[in-house]
């Protein structure tokens, strides 16, 4: 089972666990199987299309999934997910 | 509510005005109680990563972020959120940081003016992805 790391803002909405095991092959099932089973994840993984928000980057081991194959990066039993926010802002509006 | 500790504060401030003009940022790390009042007593500051106007932006590097997950594991303290600064603007929540923000984690925006007078305030996302401010507990920093 891969094991994804939950952030702590995140954690409200997975029953305050930090580290979920998951059984996916790629990316896009570990996000599917962790919306199903923690529906409140939803809105703050994916946006409107059911595109991983851009404000969440998901790293395979130490590689960012967008130098990868994007959701369809491959995941096996060992591989270690963390899902980190991009933490930004400022004053110039948008 | 969130109190902050006064070494807290300070290291805040003096980022805010080390870094002027440009935007400062970092985390923050404490306690919170059953009701949800927050305490902080741990600052972490880190760099500003955004690559061009850091007068107006500011941006954390995963790898800066994962930082400050690992902080509070080892100190065994809670996560509780992200500062920033404002030069010579208020301390409000702009639009873009509103689009950015994460749920539970508190938002520091301190407002650095040019004469090196700071105003400090909170903001939290409620459940419509919109700010609410939060009180700072200002009582036992009457010299602030």
């Amino acid at each position: 089972m891969a094991t994804v790391i939950i952030p702590t803002p995140l954690r409200k909405f997975t029953n305050n666990t930090a580290k979920i095991d998951i059984h996916a092959g790629t990316i896009e099932e570990t996000v599917n199987e962790l919306t199903v089973n923690f529906p409140d994840l939803r809105k703050h993984l994916l946006d409107e299309k059911g595109q991983i928000r851009s404000f969440i980057n998901i790293f395979v081991g130490e590689s960012d999934i967008r130098d990868l194959q994007q959701e369809k990066t491959s995941v096996k039993t060992d591989t270690l997910i963390s899902i980190v926010p991009a933490i930004a802002g400022g004053n110039l509006k948008i | 509510m969130i109190s902050i500790d006064s070494s807290a504060r300070e290291l805040m401030n003096k980022d805010g005005l080390n870094s002027f003009p440009d935007e400062c940022c970092g985390f923050f790390f404490g306690e919170e109680d059953g009701l949800g009042n927050r305490k902080i007593t741990d600052v972490l500051v880190v760099n500003n990563a955004k690559e061009g106007d850091k007068r107006r932006r500011f941006e954390i590097s995963a790898k800066d972020y994962l930082k400050g997950e690992q902080y509070a594991l080892e100190k065994e303290l809670q996560f509780l959120g992200v500062y920033h600064s404002h030069p010579n603007h208020p301390a409000i929540p702009s639009e873009h940081d509103r689009v950015a923000a994460q749920p539970y984690f508190s938002y520091i925006i301190i407002s650095v003016l040019s004469n090196q007078t700071t105003h400090m305030r909170s903001w939290r996302l409620n459940d419509s992805f919109q700010f609410e401010e939060e009180e700072i507990d200002t009582g036992i920093f009457q010299n602030q």
